[in-house]
């Protein structure tokens, strides 16, 4: 217990001693914690939100698309596709069995389904037009957020898709050509909101309204049944009506669909379950992008941790040496080093988990699609289990090593102060000889410390890999808008930005601190060499020239490797979608702007250490 | 301040801290060191030998005073000016040697060479003749660490005169090594004194001090005593001084 209390007394002193160095390990976990946090707590928040809008709107359970599949979808054998009266009678004839359906308590429509080319503010977009009454439905009456219900001449938009166009109530549209009022905005349980929306027409999501060639990126709006069928032309006939049902048992709502979808054709069911699934895309994709990403920092914050250890071993060698020579054991010294780093990671975890946590809410507004808030996410223990077995994988394993050298080096060279023995690469130093005299230098220090310049390369891959993903998402959401999309503002897009804004600058933040207590290290560690080659003639330009090219030229294989490791992880993030490669010159421009940040961070402890005089350090190192 | 002096200094002072904390590390010093001349300055620990060496090599700046080297004004140096000063004019010998611990013995000799800006070919050539000269031709490859102190010294003392300097500092350059390493030593500065090279040494070590041309002794930071040796270490100084093997 004494020893215990030793080891915890050793490890408290050390830390008041250097808060500098404490804060800053503290920092680079808490930001890897809370990201993390961020990534996990983020599960499930739009349930909450779902449900809410699914009571107000009086959600449907199964949503039922009814009418004829188009000519080329027809199995072998089928009748042609019926159309007109024919199919209005085929459609009635449908709804009613849908109705009378064991299980069903209720049910609304059919209503019409007409695709439409809105034209608003100078965008166009595609969008679903469903015919309604203009008495409210008893299954699925959208909940207005702002204005009136459809009325002749007047249509609802729901509100992703108002918000993408830009309009609200009283502004001017036109639907494939004809004018409308917005006479109200409303939100909607029964079909996923802008840009999830799938165009339902000849029984199926297969092709886009009139003018809009995709059947994605579509919005939905509400108008009169007549004012629906208006829209229709013979090249664009109706097709398709909507019907929608209350079960008796809503949990059985996939068991329901999956009957009808087991045969060919219409109906087409969709479930309550499907229709949330998509609405949570907002969150999902935030987690796709966030988890990652958090995993990222994570291991910023292994190469910040790793970096701080080190760098903290390295000032204190003499209190390791005086230590050992007053009977400490090396299992004294490692316990008492390793405390330190578990301690200020178990405070990051828990500074991770209060920051995360409250953090979600604002990244997780289920969007403009729902009605009510998610609420505070819920913070699980496996959740904070995790995030602590993460902070303290984080420090122990950047400290184990040198915490295990520390302990284990000789105790005079210790007491001495002595630095630890450089490493001697021959080839390097021979291809050295050749270089200008900061270059000479520079290759010199990363030669003798390979495992820094190694850890040097990792910081910077890892933040370059985080900034190819982020091109990688502009690239491919921007190839995907320009090719087919229908040029509004995707929600989705949007908070994709926001989140990786976030990420990204939490990434460059931590990046930032590696490269300059690498630098900072690296400058404290060659602190003899560089006064001895200014002993011998060099600059003191040189010198801190030679110190930022040793933080170089191990950025420059680091961040060449980070481009397709951001484009591996956008890959994995996005479950192998469709990835489009950044143009050349983005990549380029990324890969000079992070080896010019690394240098000006470089360049800061470098001309720091390069202002003391030589003489004071040489005869530091000989006293 | 004499015209054939290569350097001199005069009124050289250097403090540290204020007040009643003040420390006069070197306390008014005037100095003239004449071409070819060997001066050893002698005293005891922390009397501003070391800080005086410092000071004439442009390692360190004075608080008062002016130092000269083949008449350029050191003290007033630009810091870019100070490093071509190390490179070309003087060479520095320390107690501690100060060898670079990865690289070879001959990697060593020719670094001044390779900061200077010499081709590398041209660096190692000379670092290998140097290397011959101080005996350890055979020991070129060697790290500094597989080195006895008195052959690490040597090594030191060709890296000092790989650039050819005007002035060879050195500081306590025996301080670590035994009396036959102390003897290798001096045979190496003996024969840079015999090719007409400028030498101040710094030491505690009276039989060093015994084998100078001058010996200057220094107390607080002052010179106190100046003594010229006739014989210098061309004489027989060095087994007066009881330096075993001496000739």
């Amino acid at each position: 217990m004494s020893r215990l209390r030793l080891v915890g007394r050793l490890a408290a002193r050390d830390l008041r001693n250097r808060p500098g160095q404490a804060v800053l390990m503290l920092l680079a976990i808490t930001a890897a914690t809370a990201t993390l946090t961020l990534g996990l707590v983020l599960h499930g928040v739009t349930s909450q939100p779902y449900q809410q809008t699914r009571a107000a709107s009086r959600g449907p359970d199964e949503v039922a698309y009814l009418g004829s599949p188009p000519a080329a979808g027809l199995a072998p054998g089928s009748a042609a596709p019926a159309a007109g009266t024919k199919l209005v009678k085929q459609v009635r004839s449908q709804a009613a069995a849908l109705a009378r359906a064991p299980g069903v308590t209720a049910s609304s429509g059919p209503y019409p389904l007409a695709g439409a080319l809105v034209r608003a503010k100078g965008l166009t977009a595609g969008a679903e037009a469903e015919g309604r009454d203009g008495a409210p439905a008893s299954v699925d009456q959208p909940r207005l957020t702002a204005g009136s219900w459809v009325r002749p001449g007047g249509v609802v938009l729901e509100r992703t898709f108002a918000a993408g166009l830009g309009v609200g109530t009283g502004d001017r549209i036109t639907l494939n050509g004809r004018p409308f009022t917005v006479t109200g905005i409303a939100v909607t349980a029964a079909n996923p909101p802008y840009p999830n929306l799938c165009y339902y027409s000849g029984g199926g999501c297969r092709a886009g309204p009139p003018g809009n060639g995709s059947p994605r990126d579509i919005g939905l709006l509400w108008l009169t049944r007549p004012d629906a069928l208006s829209l229709a032309t013979p090249a664009n006939p109706v097709t398709t009506y909507v019907v929608d049902l209350k079960l008796k048992d809503p949990a059985a709502a996939d068991a329901f669909a999956l009957r009808y979808d087991e045969g060919f054709g219409p109906p087409e069911m969709i479930s309550w379950t499907g229709i949330a699934a998509a609405d949570a895309l907002l969150v999902q994709d935030e987690q796709q992008v966030l988890t990652p990403g958090a995993w990222l920092a994570a291991l910023l914050a292994i190469a910040s941790v790793a970096v701080l250890a080190g760098g903290r071993m390295t000032q204190r060698t003499r209190r390791v040496g005086l230590l050992k020579a007053v009977g400490g054991s090396p299992g004294l010294i490692t316990a008492t080093l390793m405390a330190e780093n578990l301690v200020l990671a178990l405070v990051a975890a828990a500074a991770g988990l209060v920051i995360g946590w409250p953090a979600a809410p604002l990244l997780t507004s289920p969007g403009a699609a729902l009605v009510g808030t998610p609420g505070a996410p819920s913070l699980t223990v496996p959740i904070a289990g995790l995030v602590l077995a993460v902070a303290l994988a984080v420090a122990l394993a950047a400290t184990t090593v040198p915490a295990v050298r520390a302990a284990r080096g000789s105790t005079v060279g210790a007491l001495a102060d002595a630095p630890r023995p450089p490493r001697r690469r021959p080839r390097l130093l021979a291809l050295s000889r050749r270089l200008p005299v900061p270059l000479l230098l520079g290759l010199r220090l990363v030669a003798r410390r390979p495992r820094r310049a190694l850890l040097g390369a990792a910081n910077v891959a890892i933040t370059m890999a985080g900034v190819v993903a982020v091109l990688t998402f502009h690239a491919t959401a921007g190839q995907r808008v320009n090719g087919g999309g229908s040029g509004l503002s995707d929600p989705v897009y949007n908070r994709d930005e926001q989140v990786l804004l976030v990420l990204t600058v939490t990434l460059l933040a931590l990046a930032a601190l590696n490269a300059v207590v690498t630098a900072w290290t690296t400058m404290l560690d060659t602190r003899h060499p560089a006064a001895l080659a200014r002993a011998l003639g060099a600059t003191p330009r040189n010198v801190a020239a030679g110190l930022t090219a040793a933080q170089l030229l191990p950025a420059v294989p680091g961040a060449l490797l980070g481009i397709p490791l951001g484009l591996g992880l956008f890959a994995a993030a996005d479950h192998g979608g469709r990835l489009t490669v950044p143009p050349a010159w983005w990549l380029a421009v990324a890969v000079l702007a992070t080896l010019a940040a690394v240098a000006g961070l470089a360049a800061i402890p470098a001309r720091v250490g390069a202002r003391r005089p030589a003489a004071e350090i040489l005869q530091a190192e000989t006293a | 301040m004499t015209e054939d002096a290569l350097l001199s200094c005069r009124d050289l002072r250097k403090t540290y801290g204020k007040d009643a904390g003040l420390v006069r590390a070197v306390d008014g010093v005037d100095l003239d060191v004449a071409a070819g001349e060997t001066v050893a300055i002698m005293g005891p620990s922390g009397c501003g030998k070391s800080t005086l060496l410092h000071l004439l090599g442009g390692l360190d700046r004075p608080s008062g005073g002016e130092v000269r080297l083949a008449s350029r004004r050191v003290d007033q140096m630009s810091e870019r000016a100070l490093a071509r000063l190390r490179q070309d004019a003087v060479g520095f010998v320390f107690q501690a040697f100060h060898l670079m611990d990865e690289l070879t013995a001959v990697e060593n000799v020719e670094l001044p060479a390779l900061l200077a800006g010499r081709p590398a070919r041209a660096a190692r050539r000379r670092a290998t003749e140097l290397m011959e000269r101080v005996g350890l031709a055979e020991r070129a490859g060697f790290l500094p660490t597989a080195l006895s102190g008195g052959q690490r010294q040597r090594v030191a003392i060709a890296r000092a005169v790989a650039n050819e300097p005007a002035v060879v500092l050195a500081d306590e350059p025996t301080g670590n090594l035994d009396s036959a390493a102390t003897l290798e030593v001096l045979r190496l500065f003996e024969s840079l004194h015999a090719a007409g090279q400028t030498l101040v040494i710094v030491t505690h070590d009276s039989r060093i001090a015994a084998t100078a041309d001058r010996m200057i002794s220094m107390r607080d930071g002052t010179f106190i005593d100046e003594t010229r040796l006739t014989g210098g270490t061309r004489g027989d100084l060095g087994a007066l001084a009881g330096l075993e093997g001496w000739s």
